[in-house]
């Protein structure tokens, strides 16, 4: 508090200061813009959320840096501009293409696959260290603002975004194309109708957006270097900009731009320890008052969100439900042929499978997209470590303690975004998961900061490797059978009610609302108790419990396993965990393999692997 | 459907559960590592033990066995770290587990090593709290840790004529107690100094432009900075083209180790005051043989992680060859003033807290034929930077 009241009182002294942290804060948007405009566009005609775009930036940086040396620096930005240009035609043309007609969350499947392969092809390409670059020539010094120095490149940045948001404005309201994409935005079908290549119009689109976060990327290049980093760090920032902006609009990707790049500076100066949580604040209040984002229009009720005309749900067939005792009996014997670590993956297997049919239940029975389910995960795990930390509580305790704290915090959420659905739910989700991973991190105090919470181990009896498998494999499989028997109950149908048709379900009299809100709080609950028992075959817990990455592991576990079966999760929770752990340890670059794998699985089979057996079966 | 995922399920436990077949076997170390998500200090430390690992099998191996290194990648994930330390107990049988980049991924294989009674070398991770306050039995560290190295710092920064300092860290772990360190250490032997500025940057997504204002805004006569990195490398830029580091002393943690000055290039700022590896001039007769051999390995030239995987290897060959054993209470005595020869001279790991006497190079930074270098350097031996005994005995828990 002291030190803010006293930078206040230095800005004060000095307010031509603030002017320069301002300009600095429109330089750095400028940047931000162009990530986003294109991912934005992306968006808007598609319907992809293309997680790959923070790859399309920093194969920009990359490629700039290499193309400077060649044929100077601006043309090595045009170069790198059209190189990653030309990889979007690439990646739309090769993979997404196919896709179109999946349910919309598997381009998004695909994107993340795409995400790891470029990880891994520009480690093989450039090497691990990272790639300084030149500074812009003639731009290298700085000139005096108010007696502040201000770099020449900040203010030729503050100078490109307008720039390049006029550029598209013509494009988009002058030429015939343009015009055609508006429309494509508008109404896809419509335009299909009239006779439109849409194929062409939707490579076309995602090669615009490809090239400006490849120009982006580059025009990064005097700022910072070129490093691995890059992709992941610019995604979630530009994932903000675009949801806050309202998701295809440019012009409002532009506004929430220039709103969390000016923040970001002041943040810097007056909440130097808040600069992680700030953003994420800023994104969920302007989404909690205006639900589409600054510019965008309310979403149109969506139909399914993973198509419609599906079968009603039916109980497991006799076939299923043997097969399911077979499989309980088979991992009852498990420790009988092993000790070892077949037992420690198996409670990791275990725990995600709960984790992912939680979110499952989320998304396919309640038709609700999170990006954040991590959230719940990491809030069970440190509600079960800070109670056994201190409350003192016995393993017991605190492992009743974790789906109660994530069904709190289900209701928070779900309390605090009635109002939002869609991929704006799915933003206000990611948004949430950030805000509580940033606590975890920032609030050393409590929570240990990045150093965690360790020591957590389960009681004598349950310590031995086969009797923790044992206490995983009875919760989970209760936990397991009971989401199940959830969606077939008057509660879990009617939710489906509200997906499939939410005028419909309302005018029968059934509060749409308030039967997603109990949805998120019960899954919230399932993903907590999940947290809970891998906490406690961790021994300890960590941010990384809630960061992003845990997030898009429950999401790509889903998809692998097939949003419209309730076997998928578990499925796909066996195949992908069983998977990344062969490749980590035998395979050198094990990313570009799995990203090739989920590639494949996306593009091949829609249905996820569950949807493999059931098309085998002859059933729909 | 479940017919192929159970068979898979059965394949996958035959392939995890079968193991080697004992006979003669090498003596296996477990390596966990950063490897995909931190390869700019993973690459050079593979080949460091590497280099280390033919050496010892060259000369016989240890207790008339090969020496083998079984390596897995954690991706940054500290959950994931556990199980393959799991695994590589269970499956690889090794003796010893070693390695680890973050801090927080060294803590939590640390608290699996006290759990299971394993020992654990941690050859990177910088925390003080490995060895002080989550210290135990099991676990030891090779590198100076983050007090150590800030305590070198500190030393020069008490002879600086600046009072005002400002300072810029990352915002965790590693970032937080690296200042509260130095702060302690300067301020005890130079009460007249304040601290007039701190700037928290989040780890990899440093505002640099932002920050650097907020740094001038301050003021200050001189800034202790904690960044490392990309994060690093935007700051001086930025700090550069606004002139901030103008009249003003830096003093940098592990700005000058190769891995993060290197991609500065001329860029280097001129005369910070810096921890790191300066190897081009190092001219012992250790660290030359270390170095010639080094690059007639690889044909290129160690970085400070090379120094790092190369010890550690050197320091579970000589814990292994002491005990006459693999046994792990064995390892763990042997390990306790153990004193081996590394590339920077003689090191002892110390039996009160278990940390390496590893010191470090304080020296500032320069440009010499558009490259960053270290000049007027000095080993600062890392024994001389350690609190006193009843200090350590009352940071660490006591067995």
């Amino acid at each position: 508090m002291d030190s803010l009241i006293g930078t206040l009182r230095l800005l004060a002294e000095e307010p031509s200061f603030a002017v320069a942290q301002a300009l600095t804060g429109l330089a750095g948007a400028s940047s931000l813009f162009l990530v986003s405009a294109g991912l934005t566009i992306v968006f808007g005609v598609t319907r992809v959320v293309n997680f790959a775009h923070g790859s399309f930036f920093m194969v920009g940086a990359y490629v700039a840096v290499s193309a400077i040396t060649l044929v100077g620096f601006w043309p090595g930005m045009l170069v790198a501009a059209l190189a990653v240009g030309a990889l979007g035609v690439a990646v739309e043309v090769g993979i997404l293409r196919r896709i179109y007609r999946a349910p919309e969350l598997f381009q998004l499947l695909a994107t993340f696959g795409l995400v790891l392969v470029i990880q891994d092809a520009t480690l093989w390409l450039w090497g691990p260290e990272d790639r300084m670059g030149p500074r812009a020539p003639g731009l290298r010094g700085a000139v005096d603002v108010l007696g502040q120095p201000v770099p020449l490149y900040d203010l030729f940045l503050i100078a490109v975004g307008p720039l390049v948001l006029a550029l598209l404005w013509l494009v988009f309201r002058r030429t015939r194309w343009g015009v055609l994409v508006r429309a494509a935005t508008a109404d896809r079908e419509m335009t299909a109708a009239l006779g439109v290549d849409q194929k062409r119009l939707f490579t076309g689109v995602f090669a615009l957006g490809a090239l400006l976060a490849g120009l982006g990327g580059a025009l990064q290049v005097p700022r910072e270097a070129a490093n691995l980093h890059m992709d992941l760090n610019v995604i979630a920032e530009a994932f903000v900009v675009v949801v806050v902006g309202g998701m295809g609009s440019i012009v409002g990707a532009y506004l929430a731009a220039v709103l969390i790049g000016v923040v970001h500076a002041f943040g810097v100066l007056l909440f130097p320890k808040l600069t992680l949580v700030l953003v994420f604040l800023i994104m969920a209040a302007v989404l909690v008052v205006r639900p589409a984002g600054l510019l965008g229009e309310a979403p149109v009720p969506a139909g399914g969100g993973h198509g419609t005309g599906e079968p009603p749900l039916r109980p497991a067939s006799p076939l299923l439900k043997l097969a399911g005792a077979a499989l309980l009996v088979l991992l009852a014997l498990l420790p009988l042929a092993t000790e070892g670590y077949a037992l420690v993956l198996m409670v990791d297997v275990l725990a995600l499978a709960l984790f992912a049919a939680s979110l499952h239940f989320l998304m396919g029975v309640g038709g609700m997209i999170s990006f954040g389910h991590a959230a719940y995960f990491g809030i069970g795990a440190y509600g079960a470590a800070l109670a056994a930390k201190y409350l003192a509580a016995p393993m017991e305790l605190a492992l009743a303690f974790a789906p109660l704290a994530a069904a709190v915090a289900g209701l928070a959420f779900g309390w605090l975004c009635g109002r939002a659905s869609g991929v704006y739910l799915a933003m206000l989700s990611l948004a949430f998961a950030q805000i509580a991973w940033s606590v975890a991190v920032q609030w050393l105090e409590v929570t240990g900061g990045d150093n965690g919470i360790l020591g957590l181990w389960p009681s004598p009896w349950a310590a031995g490797p086969g009797a923790y498998y044992y206490l995983t494999l009875g919760l989970t499989t209760a936990g397991l059978l009971a989401i199940r028997w959830l969606a077939h109950t008057p509660f879990g149908q009617s939710l489906r009610a509200g997906r499939d048709s939410p005028r419909r379900a309302e005018a029968l009299g059934m509060s749409v609302g308030a039967r997603q809100w109990a949805a998120v709080a019960v899954a919230g609950a399932f993903a907590g108790l999940a947290g809970g028992l891998f906490a406690y075959a961790k021994g300890s817990v960590f941010p990384s419990f809630l960061a992003i990455s845990r997030s898009v592991d429950g999401l790509v576990m889903v998809l692998l396993g097939g949003v419209q079966s309730l076997t998928g999760p578990i499925v796909g929770a066996i195949a992908y965990i069983g998977l990344a752990d062969q490749l980590v340890r035998g395979v050198e670059y094990w990313r570009l393999v799995l990203g090739a794998t989920i590639i494949l699985l996306a593009v091949a089979f829609r249905g996820g692997l569950a949807g493999i057996a059931i098309r085998r079966a002859g059933a729909p | 459907m479940l017919r192929q995922a159970i068979l898979g399920l059965a394949a996958m436990v035959a392939a995890t559960a079968a193991g080697p077949v004992m006979a003669q076997e090498p003596i296996r170390i477990g390596e966990i590592n950063s490897y995909s998500g931190m390869a700019a200090f993973t690459v050079p430390y593979r080949q460091g033990w590497t280099l280390a690992l033919e050496e010892v099998n060259a000369a016989g191996g240890v207790l008339g066995r090969k020496l083998e290194v079984v390596a897995r990648d954690d991706g940054g994930k500290p959950e994931d770290a556990v199980r393959l330390a799991a695994e590589l107990v269970a499956n690889e049988k090794v003796a010893v587990l070693a390695g680890t980049f973050f801090s927080h991924i060294g803590l939590a294989v640390s608290d699996y090593a006290r759990q299971h009674k394993v020992l654990f070398l941690g050859s990177e991770p910088l925390t003080d709290a490995l060895t002080w306050s989550k210290g135990h039995r099991y676990a030891f560290r090779l590198r100076p840790s983050t007090y150590m190295q800030a305590a070198m710092l500190a030393e020069e920064a008490a002879k600086l004529p600046a009072r005002r300092w400002a300072t810029v860290a990352p915002n965790y772990e590693y970032g937080q107690s690296a200042v509260a360190a130095f702060k302690q250490l300067l301020l005890a032997k130079r009460p007249d100094v304040e601290f007039v500025s701190e700037q928290w940057p989040a780890q990899g997504k440093i505002d640099a432009g932002a920050t650097a204002q907020a740094v001038a805004l301050s003021r200050p006569d001189a800034i202790f900075n904690v960044t490392f990195g990309p994060d690093l490398g935007r700051f001086v830029r930025e700090g550069n083209t606004r002139g901030l580091f103008r009249n003003r002393a830096v003093v940098s943690l592990l700005t000058g180790e190769p891995e993060y000055l290197d991609p500065l290039k001329d860029e280097t700022p001129e005369g910070w005051i810096v921890t790191g590896y300066p190897w081009e001039s190092i001219d012992t007769p250790e660290h030359k043989t270390f170095r010639d051999a080094y690059r007639a390995r690889f044909n290129d030239y160690p970085r400070l992680g090379s120094v790092v995987g190369y010890g550690m290897i050197k320091s579970i060959a000589a814990a292994i060859a002491k005990a006459g054993s693999t046994d792990t209470e064995k390892l763990v005595d042997a390990m306790r003033g153990l004193t081996i020869p590394s590339p920077f001279g003689p090191m002892e790991y110390r039996a009160i807290d278990h940390q390496s006497t590893l010191g470090a190079y304080v020296g500032r930074t320069t440009v010499r034929d558009g490259k960053g270098i270290m000049v007027e350097w000095r080993y600062a031996d890392g024994a001389k930077y350690l609190p006193d005994d009843a200090t350590v005995r009352k940071l660490r828990p006591q067995e």
